[in-house]
């Protein structure tokens, strides 16, 4: 909201107060300022000047030279040619600032042909303008001031003092609980509580014609709950020419175009009260009967925008005895607008139902300032007075005849709120010490009435409903930064939960091998599954589907999370990183069904490249984050059919009987769709199962006191049989002693048959007991070699 | 017998004198001082001596084999020093060559920054708190005192999956499920992802993460709010740092505020970094509002709270300089490992 400073002390004599410090107040109570701005700040050194004389250029014919008063006497020359004695015209002196375009550009005195020219005259978008400011004026020409009738040059004054170019634009953030704020009378009332001083408003007096308009318009509202009242006045013999300068300088500086003096006062009427406003020709409202009322399904109008709209049995409508002409609180019709040829016009000024004006504007896809007021909720106690101030400003503007009579149909509640000020209550809430009559002074300034120990609330202030609403208006005027801080009393234990501690130490873990953390977008395109080979009918790529995404790239939520790492692998070795060892913690959301919320799970994903990383790298990346979560009792269970994974190359990781993640080299095609031109390996573990089979609780092992033996044994078995399983034997088999075995040796080739492999492990036997015999080493020795015989392994000799 | 007792003397001195490597040494303590050497020899014939000459060249010949045996053992160590330093001249390296290292990983920098935003709450007292990042309207909105028509909806544009359920737009339903469940005294922060649908440019994401806090307990009030949010400030901004309340508006806090931080580049003049405002935007706070209270089933009128909501990534960009939020998600290991 653009806030003229001109405007403002009209209402509220704030002095001749720095923009930054009335900035920095209106902030603090609450009212925020983004910027502030002074009109023309970019210009410099433009004056008026009175030309003297003119004569032709010695030696251009297209050229003249002019003798220009500016207060001293000045030599111009110029092209325009069309300029005479006795023009008054805006001057850049040498060193002067001015408009080419958007661009700032300096002047330079120089000679012109050979003559001398100490400045340069300019049209009004030199200045920064535009003729709708100016309408007398042609924009492509010198901007003849005296043309202008609300203009009054005198030589030699700076161009900006004699257009009025010089006001403050302040530019206010209003939140959505302040309707009331996005108006110039409702800043100035805060102001004026801001700053201690008087607001002075002004009661629209109407001086009509003396004709009545009886007879000429009805009004019937259908839906008096979204319309609580409507009211309009006609003005006769409507004289539709530019609005004066004072009216159109207000205009600009809150960032609104003038256009005439009707559309004018609606807008004017509108910055200053908050109140929209619509004016009609009375010619195209058949039988002179306006109805407020609901759409019919199907309903067409086409809108002052041009655009043509059906409409729904949702939206709101004004509609005459036969069709919608406007739309109710969001815009008018076409059909029935001010034309050239208007003579007699209804001025609307109306209240409407905040929701139902935001919802037919968005359906209609059309957000206006008219209805971005209305939606939040406007006083229906504004809707009278401000139809009068319009009236009385066309009588002021000598814009038509205006009748007598107001047109009303008036069914809004008018019984103010009340809220009890419980002083007590107040200080507690805020930790404040004031008294009843401090509170209710400040609560004065604000155009609350207190009655007894009971506040009226104005009914500009939707808003304030509660005690605790009346508590902030208290705090914002006696001073958020004057209420004392304290610290918190009462003993509270923060901590980290087990379950943050144990994502905490896997991020940890991770980071200690040489991993770094990413953080990526929760939802995915459903491409993606295609780039990882899902099949079309996996159930995993059943995703939660967002219904109003940015497109299509982050359009539903990511069932898995491996394709997001992927992309940023894929990134990292587009950008020539010669590795890249990533992980990320984060969700997978599965749906369930429709009407519940998906079930989201915590996965931990890997993905590696580059570097010397292989398939048994990743897998230890795997197994020490598992270990080091406290889970020992993990399996790796060869796996042939995971999409994205390489078929021979991919392995499932097996907790308790049940799948907890999966491992592998991603699959060539997968790689291949990512254009990453080197092996990926990767694997994601669900984190919430593997918290679910954490031992957290470490136990201390006695360290041995009886010296280990070590045995070697080398077996051969077929190439399927996986060293898993050899391992598994040998710990069933030996027995109490084994204390770790060790692979060290996988074999096949030459020395080996066809389709045998032959493996060799070491294993430590050590009994807590006393130190181990040959014979007990040997009986645990055969043990295990029996526990491999019946896997089909046989002792190599 | 003397004589040649003597002579071996010599010649063992001579001739360790001149050897130079720990083999040649041995093999001459064998030649003369070993069970069948040059000593022993001479010592078998001791018996042709006289018994009055026997003491004398008996006491001769041991101390020829102790000095052979000393000098073997001196030459030794020597020669061993002598290879040592040797060996150390050899291993000399050109310390300026690069390191070996096996790197460590990064923390992303959001995770770090959050890390640091929760050790500062929880020595506050507050606990952590997650709840599901797909939510329902009535969390997310209803129970915030945020109807479906209320306008403030317009400035969260949020993503909708159907009618009832959506993407979260703020951490807020975190604390009223925690609100439904726990009685106070409460005292919580819930971090995490939250989505709104705004394009991706510099300084804005689609998907973004807020840490909310929430206090409710009995008397607690807005000095409190205050007390607590100057003290979080000062912790990770610096004790120096000087913070201002600014009344403000949100529909589930009453008052409600934001808060700046004075401009640590200008201290308060005004410059480019705070956009000539002289102060920097924190974060967003206020008093619970009692209806909000209400619905999730806690007595306005016995207790009271505060809520307080910052973006993370704001945080980040500040604290290291970050132009450009993008650079957060693409992840590039360039720029993550920049971070520690």
């Amino acid at each position: 909201m653009n806030l003229s400073l001109r405007w403002l002390k009209e209402f509220v004599d704030i002095g001749e107060v720095e923009p930054r410090e009335f900035s920095e107040a209106m902030t603090m109570s609450g009212s925020k300022v983004e910027l502030f701005e002074k009109e023309g700040e970019h210009i410099d050194k433009i004056v008026v000047g009175k030309i003297i004389a003119t004569e032709k250029h010695p030696d251009a014919d297209k050229l003249i030279v002019c003798k220009v008063d500016i207060g001293e006497e000045i030599q111009v020359v110029t092209n325009c040619t069309y300029l005479k004695e006795g023009d008054f015209v805006p001057v850049i002196l040498d060193k002067g600032h001015y408009y080419e375009g958007s661009a700032v550009k300096q002047l330079k005195k120089g000679k012109m042909r050979g003559v001398l020219s100490e400045g340069m005259f300019c049209s009004v978008t030199s200045l920064g303008l535009t003729d709708h400011e100016f309408p007398y004026t042609d924009p492509e020409k010198v901007f003849i001031l005296q043309d202008d009738p609300d203009l009054k040059p005198v030589p030699g004054a700076d161009i900006k003092d004699v257009l009025g170019y010089n006001d403050i634009k302040v530019e206010f953030e209003i939140t959505s609980n302040r309707p009331d704020c996005f108006s110039v009378i409702g800043l100035a009332r805060e102001a004026a509580a801001t700053f201690g001083k008087e607001l002075k408003l002004h009661t629209p007096e109407v001086k009509t014609c003396g004709k009545s308009s009886e007879g000429m318009l009805s009004v019937k509202v259908h839906e008096p709950e979204l319309c609580p009242i409507y009211s309009a006045r006609i003005v006769e013999n409507v004289r539709v020419k530019p609005s004066p300068l004072w009216l159109r300088e207000r205009l600009r500086a809150m960032g609104v175009r003038p256009i005439n003096n009707i559309v004018d006062i609606t807008n004017y009427v509108m910055l200053e009260y908050g109140q929209p406003m619509h004016a009609f020709d009375l010619r195209f409202i058949k039988d002179g009967k306006i109805n407020v009322r609901l759409a019919k399904d199907g309903e067409k109008i086409t809108t002052l925008d041009g655009i043509d709209r059906e409409l729904t049995s949702s939206n709101l409508v004004i509609a005459d005895a036969e069709k919608p002409v406007a739309i109710a609180g969001v815009m008018g019709g076409e059909y029935s607008g001010i034309m050239d040829d208007t003579t007699t016009i209804v001025f609307e000024c109306a209240n409407f139902n905040g929701p139902s004006v935001r919802l037919t504007a968005k359906s209609q896809n059309m957000r206006t300032d008219s209805s971005a007021r209305y939606e939040k909720g406007l006083d229906p106690n504004a809707v009278l007075p401000a139809l009068d101030r319009a009236c009385e400003l066309v009588e002021l503007l000598d814009a038509g005849d205006v009748l007598d009579g107001t047109i009303v149909d008036d069914n809004s509640a008018r019984e103010p709120l009340r809220i009890k000020l419980n002083a007590d209550w107040v200080n507690h809430f805020l930790n404040t010490d004031l008294t009843f009559d401090q509170m209710k002074a400040i609560l004065e300034k604000i155009d609350c009435k207190l009655d007894g120990d009971e506040i009226i609330v104005p009914t500009f202030r939707p808003d304030l409903l509660h005690k605790a609403d009346i508590a902030e208006e208290i705090a914002r005027f006696y001073g958020y930064n004057t209420i004392e801080s304290t610290p918190l009393s009462g003993g509270a234990q923060g901590k980290f939960s087990v379950r943050q501690k144990f994502d905490m130490n896997i991020t940890d873990t991770l980071i200690a091998l040489g991993l770094d953390e990413i953080m990526t977008y929760s939802f995915i395109s459903p491409k993606y599954y295609n780039k990882v080979m899902m099949p079309e009918d996996h159930k995993l790529r059943n995703s939660v589907v967002i219904s109003n995404p940015l497109g299509e790239d982050t359009s539903i939520m990511r069932t898995i999370a491996l394709p997001s790492m992927l992309e940023i692998l894929a990134k990292n070795y587009n950008n020539r990183n010669d590795h890249a060892y990533l992980f990320e913690i984060a969700r997978e959301y599965r749906p369930t069904t429709p009407d519940k919320l998906p079930d989201e799970k915590n996965v931990l994903t890997v993905g590696m490249y580059g570097g010397n990383v292989d398939f048994f790298k990743a897998k230890g990346v795997a197994e020490e984050v598992m270990i080091r979560s406290g889970v020992e009792n993990y399996e790796f269970e060869q796996a042939t059919d995971m999409f994205a994974y390489h078929p021979g190359r991919c392995a499932k990781i097996i907790v308790e009987g049940e799948v907890i993640g999966i491992l592998g080299e991603i699959h060539p095609k997968v790689q291949q769709n990512y254009g990453i031109g080197t092996r990926i390996y990767a694997f994601s573990i669900n984190t919430d199962k593997l918290f679910a089979n954490a031992e957290l609780e470490k136990h201390y092992k006695p360290l041995p006191k009886y010296p280990a033996v070590t045995r070697d044994i080398a077996v051969t078995c077929s190439r399927e049989t996986p060293v898993a399983a050899l391992e598994k034997a040998i710990r069933e088999g030996a027995g109490k002693y084994l204390e770790s075995v060790k692979l060290f040796d996988v074999y096949q080739g030459k020395q080996i048959a066809e389709g045998l492999k032959s493996a060799a492990f070491s294993l430590v036997l050590r009994s807590s007991e006393g130190t181990l015999t040959d014979e007990q080493a040997a009986s645990a020795m055969n043990k295990a070699i029996k526990a491999l015989e019946k896997i089909g392994a046989t002792l190599r000799s | 017998m003397k004589q040649k007792l003597e002579e071996i003397r010599e010649r063992a001195r001579a001739e360790l004198e001149a050897a130079s490597v720990v083999e040649d040494i041995e093999a001459l303590r064998i030649k003369y001082a070993g069970k069948k050497g040059e000593l022993t020899n001479i010592l078998k014939q001791m018996g042709k001596l006289s018994p009055e000459e026997r003491p004398v060249v008996g006491q001769l010949a041991n101390e020829v084999r102790s000095f052979i045996e000393n000098a073997v053992e001196k030459k030794k160590a020597e020669l061993a020093e002598a290879m040592l330093e040797k060996q150390l001249e050899e291993e000399k390296l050109d310390v300026t060559l690069p390191a070996d290292v096996t790197p460590l990983g990064h923390k992303h920098p959001l995770s770090i920054v959050l890390d640091e935003i929760k050790e500062i709450f929880v020595g506050m007292g507050f606990e952590i708190v997650d709840g599901p990042e797909v939510e329902y309207d009535y969390y997310n909105f209803e129970a915030l005192n945020i109807p479906k028509d209320h306008p403030a909806r317009d400035t969260q544009d949020t993503f909708y999956i159907t009618d009832n359920i959506l993407l979260r737009t703020q951490t807020s339903p975190v604390q009223v499920r925690v609100m439904e469940k726990q009685k106070p005294p409460i005292r919580i922060i819930s971090p995490g992802r939250v989505f709104r649908s705004d394009a991706v440019d510099a300084t804005h994401s689609p998907l973004f993460h807020q840490i909310e806090g929430l206090v409710v307990d009995k008397d607690i009030t807005f000095a409190d709010l205050k007390g607590t949010l100057e003290t979080f400030i000062k912790r990770l901004y610096g004790e120096e740092s000087v913070v201002r309340f600014r009344p403000h508006h949100f529909p589930f806090t009453e008052p409600s505020a934001e808060v700046d931080v004075q401009c640590f580049s200008c201290k308060g003049k005004g410059c480019r970094v705070c956009k000539n405002e002289g102060w920097i935007e924190i974060l967003g706070c206020g008093m619970v509002h009692p209806k909000v209270l209400e619905n999730c089933g806690i007595d306005p009128e016995v207790y009271s709270g505060f809520a307080l909501g910052l973006g993370l990534e704001r945080v980040a960009m500040r604290r290291y300089g970050v132009d450009d939020m993008r650079l957060f998600f693409d992840n590039d290991t360039r720029f993550l490992s920049q971070f520690e």
